[in-house]
């Protein structure tokens, strides 16, 4: 019995993503309403992705110097931070983040549409909600979470260079030259494509849950909680692959 | 499907789960006639509401609003019939998010891309003063009183012009003078929009000022219908307790 509605579930998600597939590149579009969720997911995030993201880059260059320093590699630590926070650090922590803030929210608001009608008032107006409220957020989170991850590298990288500026005297040049020199397109390409991938997870975890609440308030509770730890298990499980698969295409298998 | 009915239900049955709502209910709604179903809650009267605007699909039989069978339409057709029914939820469903003016606005700019933003505002307008509640358009629901609440979910189905008005417990959560404020406007909108309406109510004073004809429902299935004189002319016990728990006073009960 549980193995069959594990898998009726995971037969709804799809449907879920397909009808998000057909929907948003459909006519017609709710431009207003994607504005407003690109503002919501990616202007609302800054202030805290800025933060963490210059405090990752400090942190992380504080406690490698050490390790470094003991074999005399101590100027490698530009290229360190260039590929950790590229490669890695940077569209991940973004992606909790944003999992944390944005798809707590998504599934928190959609869930109280749903226990008070406001869905069902959309569709008995003859309105498509799925398009209002779920293209327009998963296409939001799809879209901003890699921009905020550049952000967050670039971020994360002007605090590491001002800890290597501060204690090596490393000037801004040379810190930008020595720190690029690991890094190729495919590293940005990758870090676009996998932050791309999360904010894709972060939307669905979000509005699948909230659009399918039920059992009222408890389930509005429920659905928030289960968006954030769906999309985090989710983004590990993607990361993991996704690092497979890049060393495969970087090394040539 | 008789002649002038705008809603025809045949035989329709609903479970959810092991529990039967409704056991095969037949029903016609006339043309221009305000039809309330009353029942006690958990009868299945709001699950009826909801299979007539399609939020729920029934497990057998037919339903045929406007000349169309609505088990045969597909989205497109759904949608079209949709601009003509209009919903007033028991919550209001009022978009939480948006201010009264987008509230209306809403379902306008979807369904008639055509209007200009001068005939936007005018039946924004328009609507808005139908309910009386000109004042209120850049208002928040949260700044909303229950019955404003009410009006303005009224006003955003009016927006469309609807043939079908349906109204799931129009008066549950209301004082008694807003009761009878929300009564007038449903006889209102029946007379100015030249509307068709069910109300589904477990309020005897709102079916008794607001309806035309009575059917009521018992478990999942219709046990009277006629006037509210004649469907509570009657031994019955299960309409007889109805009546009695609506309209005789504590005291007349001890009595």
């Amino acid at each position: 019995m549980k193995i069959s509605r594990f898998f009726l579930r995971i037969y709804e998600i799809w449907r879920f993503i397909v009808q998000f597939f057909k929907e948003v590149f459909l006519p017609p579009y709710e431009y207003k309403e994607i504005v407003n969720q690109f503002f919501q997911v990616g202007i609302r995030s800054l202030s805290i992705i800025t933060l963490t993201g210059f405090i990752t880059g400090v942190v992380f260059t504080k406690q490698s110097r050490s390790s470094l320093s003991e074999f005399g590699a101590a100027s490698w630590l530009p290229s360190l931070m260039a590929i950790a926070l590229i490669r890695a650090l940077a569209p991940l922590v973004t992606a909790l983040i944003i999992a944390g803030k944005v798809g707590s929210n998504i599934g928190a608001e959609l869930g109280s549409m749903k226990v008070t009608e406001q869905i069902d008032a959309m569709e008995v107006s003859s309105t498509n909600p799925f398009k209002f409220l779920v293209a327009s957020r998963i296409l939001a989170t799809t879209v901003i979470v890699p921009v905020l991850a550049l952000y967050m590298a670039f971020l994360g990288l002007m605090g590491a260079y001002l800890n290597v500026h501060h204690n090596e005297e490393t000037s801004f040049t040379s810190f930008f030259q020595s720190a690029f020199m690991k890094i190729t397109f495919l590293d940005i390409w990758l870090l676009l494509f996998k932050s791309a991938m999360y904010g894709f997870t972060i939307g669905v975890a979000g509005c699948f849950n909230g659009y399918n609440t039920s059992q009222g308030t408890v389930g509005v509770g429920r659905a928030a909680n289960t968006a954030v730890v769906v999309s985090m298990f989710l983004i590990f499980i993607e990361e993991m692959i996704i690092v497979q698969l890049s060393n495969y295409f970087r090394h040539g298998g | 499907m008789e002649a002038n009915a705008v809603i025809s239900l045949r035989g329709l049955k609903k479970s959810f789960g092991s529990l039967q709502v409704l056991k095969g209910v037949d029903l016609d709604v006339y043309q221009g006639e305000n039809l309330v179903i009353l029942g006690r809650s958990g009868s299945g009267k709001s699950v009826l509401i909801k299979i007539i605007a399609g939020l729920l699909r029934p497990d057998e039989g037919s339903v045929n609003v406007l000349g169309q069978d609505t088990g045969r339409l597909d989205i497109k057709a759904w949608q079209a019939l949709r601009t003509r029914i209009g919903f007033s939820f028991q919550s209001s469903a009022l978009y939480d998010g948006m201010n009264v003016r987008d509230n209306l606005e809403f379902p306008l700019i979807r369904n008639k891309r055509h209007l200009s933003s001068r005939e936007i505002d005018v039946a924004i307008a328009k609507v808005l003063d139908d309910v009386g509640l000109s004042q209120t358009l850049y208002q928040m629901p949260a700044e909303l009183s229950g019955g404003q609440k009410k009006r303005i979910g009224i006003a955003r189905t009016l927006i469309l012009l609807p043939e079908i008005m349906l109204y799931d417990e129009p008066t549950a959560g209301l004082d008694p003078v807003t009761s009878v404020e929300i009564n007038e406007l449903i006889i209102e909108v029946q007379e100015r929009y030249n509307t068709s309406s069910v109300i589904i109510t477990h309020d005897l004073t709102c079916a008794k000022e607001t309806g035309d004809r009575l059917v009521m429902l018992s478990e999942g299935k219709f046990i009277r219908q006629g006037s509210f004189d004649e469907v509570f002319d009657t031994d019955d016990p299960r309409v007889k307790n109805f009546y009695n728990y609506n309209f005789v006073t504590d005291h007349e009960r001890t009595e």
